[in-house]
């Protein structure tokens, strides 16, 4: 019998209140393995605070190939950003 | 490099790739990342599986000639030090596996190739660690001599694998220093440990350029690499620019190069230096270095006698998983 | 009435002299006295335990059978290192002869090491090396919770700081028992075979003696017998989770406390010690 471990994919929080980040993946036998693991793998330099593992396998991604329809069109919104608009100086900081 | 000797395809003219490939081979050009899911060549994806596999198999076989020394280690602050660092090298081992698994190979598939000598790792990790000098020469002239390599790799055109290297790189950067803190300490302390070092320098200064690999100035299969950006330098732009940098750090520490035609040349602005012997370099790789044997054996040994440990965990996972299961309905 | 000489202080003027030391650095110390001896002893018995399992599982380094665990271990070896420089540079500061961390470990010979026996034991198997932290975190657990209250602020500071350590190796050191324990036939067996193989050497963690009775009585350090109940319940939890069964007997090899070792203490420290035995005085 030889059975791999499941691979995980590994989300950490930083010290800085920031979103969970991506950081990579690691194999465990099961998700409180995996938290464990992630921990002492990837936080090795005191890089978190929060840790969430999901099994690589439960993510369902965009697909490549929808990436012109997906991410285009936004493209042409310029009108959300805030460089878009012109504020005179003498307004300051806005 | 960790890298060494990568097959890759011969390279493609323009007018014999299919439009996917054009297509391809122009988001390289504009600096685009490709992603794991993305279309990509079938030659491009193997190139990768070898390169990168060969890459975290030299991490984790790399483990072990530093790993001699860790119940050796002279201090408890050197003993925690090199602990760390062999410790690293296990993580960029399981990065780089994980970059290599979303090509659609497994890790434990990759190590069983290594274990049936079927993939190979750094011919460095063929020789012996023999002094606590040893020590400090591995961190200056090996991991010298692999940032090299991985800084340029930071930017490679594979996604995961940049970003492993992103990873590693930022790891790593104590390591070659950690080295040269050693090398300086018995560069300054007794005449034994003077003479210890010099005859670290001695065994491991040839090993070390052999790392980047024979010349391929007019190899096709680096000019295809290279397209791809999955190799950013050649093996003589690299190891030209390893001895220049490490020629003033060796004077420092008061140590020679054992290279007799070693000298500066003003036009080029940079050290003619002596080609390691390639022969020794294709016997190494061929099995018939020092080590061979033994840091094979050493993996190979760690892994099945593990299996009833890997498999132990996997069969309590699933009955957990059993048990958690809403029982079937009747 | 003339001045007697003091049998239990030999020099009192020494003994002043560091006590105007070491208290001007860490004002609340307990004042120098004959119990120091047996202070920088429970001291030596602490560091000496974590550094020769910090050294065992060292030995792990590159050969563990997965890379995350490889990683995992080395992370326990680097905290027990770390404590070890904690506790021997204290000991040798309460024992006042100027000796570091370093000139305890690398330059002492077996009969001076004062280590759990347990803490010796060959590796075996990966089963039994985690078998063996377990017994170990257990009650490392327990008695750094008990020193974070010592009488001695220099012991509870690195307590504190040692027990998120060890609460962390244990909860893991726990998870794998129970998980190896009820995972295959062969894993459980090999677990079983640890737990009995080791047993024999956990009993020593709860067995006193004088100087131990005499840390206990300033306030500095738990009596170890005192320990044995929180241990047991946490055995009961978690071998019972294993589904593994704690052995009858209640025999305990003894005497590491007190220098007398197995024979593989030899060993351990002629690797460890090579290099500053080789090369004396020389600095690395």
């Amino acid at each position: 019998m030889s059975k791999e471990w499941p691979l995980w994919e590994v989300f950490i929080r930083g010290q800085h209140g920031l979103n969970h980040r991506h950081v990579g993946s690691l194999h465990a036998p099961d998700a409180e393995m995996a938290i464990m693991n992630a921990r002492d793998v990837y936080t090795r330099r005191n890089e978190g605070v929060s840790i969430w593992v999901v099994r690589s396998s439960e993510i369902t991604a965009s697909s490549p190939s929808d990436k012109g329809p997906l991410f285009e069109p936004s493209n042409s919104k310029v009108y959300r950003h805030p460089t878009f608009f012109d504020i005179p100086e003498e307004v300051g900081h806005m | 490099m960790y890298a060494q000797l990568v097959k890759s395809e011969g390279m493609k003219a323009r007018e014999e790739m299919s439009p996917e490939e054009i297509a391809f081979q122009e988001r390289i050009d504009r600096g685009e990342k490709i992603e794991p899911k993305e279309w990509m060549p079938e030659g491009y994806r193997k190139t990768l599986i070898r390169q990168i596999g060969q890459h975290a198999h030299s991490e984790i076989v790399g483990q072990l000639p530093e790993g001699n020394w860790i119940t050796r280690a002279p201090t408890l602050e050197r003993k925690a030090i090199l602990l760390a660092k062999v410790q690293d090298e296990a993580g960029h081992g399981l990065y780089l596996y994980s970059a290599a698994e979303t090509l659609g190979v497994s890790r434990d598939e990759l190590m069983e190739l290594l274990h049936a000598g079927k993939m190979k790792y750094s011919s460095i990790f063929n020789y012996p660690t023999l002094t606590w000098a040893d020590i400090g020469a591995v961190g200056w002239l090996v991991d010298g001599a692999a940032i090299m390599n991985q800084v340029p790799l930071q930017r490679t055109s594979f996604g995961p694998y940049s970003r492993a290297m992103i990873r590693i790189c930022k790891e790593e950067s104590f390591h070659q220093r950690q080295g040269y803190a050693i090398m300086m300490k018995m560069a300054q302390g007794t005449p034994e440990q003077k003479r210890m070092a010099q005859d670290a320098l001695n065994r491991f200064w040839y090993p070390a350029l052999m790392m980047f690999g024979p010349s391929d100035k007019d190899s096709v299969h680096s000019a295809q690499s290279m397209a791809w950006k999955i190799k950013i330098n050649t093996n003589d732009e690299l190891r030209q620019k390893f001895v220049d940098q490490t020629v003033p750090q060796a004077e420092y520490l008061g140590l020679t190069v054992p290279d007799p035609d070693l000298k500066w040349n003003e036009d080029k602005g940079g050290y003619d230096f002596s080609e390691p012997d390639w022969s020794e370099f294709f016997e190494v790789i061929a099995g018939n270095g020092p080590c061979n044997k033994d840091r094979l054996g050493a993996r190979v040994r760690a892994w099945e006698d593990g299996a009833w440990f890997r498999e132990g965990l996997m069969a309590h996972a699933e009955k957990q998983a059993a048990r958690r299961a809403p029982v079937a309905a009747e | 009435m003339p001045s007697l000489p003091d049998m239990t202080t030999p020099n009192v003027a020494d003994l002043a002299r560091e006590a105007a030391q070491t208290a001007s650095a860490h004002p609340a110390v307990p004042q120098p006295d004959a119990g120091q001896e047996a202070f920088s002893e429970m001291l030596l018995r602490l560091g000496d335990s974590t550094l020769i399992l910090g050294h065992r599982i060292s030995e792990w380094c590159g050969h563990s059978p997965a890379l995350e665990e490889d990683i995992a271990l080395a992370n326990v070896a680097l905290d027990l290192i770390g404590q070890t420089q904690l506790w021997l540079s204290l000991a040798g500061e309460v024992e006042g002869k100027g000796r570091s961390a370093d000139d305890l470990a690398y330059l002492r010979d077996a009969w001076d090491f004062r280590n759990l026996l347990i803490c010796e034991r060959p590796n075996g198997d990966f089963g039994h090396t985690l078998m063996r932290q377990f017994l170990f975190d257990a009650w490392h657990h327990e008695l750094l919770k008990a020193l974070a209250a010592s009488s001695d602020p220099r012991v509870a500071e690195i307590a504190a700081k040692a027990g998120k350590e060890v609460a962390y190796h244990l909860e893991r050191s726990s998870d794998l028992v129970v998980r190896l324990g009820d995972g295959t036939e062969e894993s459980h067996r090999r677990m079983q075979e640890a737990l009995d193989d080791l047993w024999s050497y956990a009993g020593e963690m709860f067995i006193g003696d004088a100087k131990d009775a005499e840390v206990a009585a300033r306030g500095i350090a738990p009596d170890p017998s005192s320990l044995r109940a929180a241990w047991d319940q946490t055995l009961q939890h978690v071998l019972t989770e294993a589904t593994l069964q704690i052995p009858e007997g209640s025999f305990a090899h003894k005497g590491g406390k007190q220098g007398i070792h197995t024979e593989h203490l030899g060993y351990i420290l002629s690797e460890m010690q090579f290099l500053q035995r080789a090369y004396p005085g020389a600095s690395w």
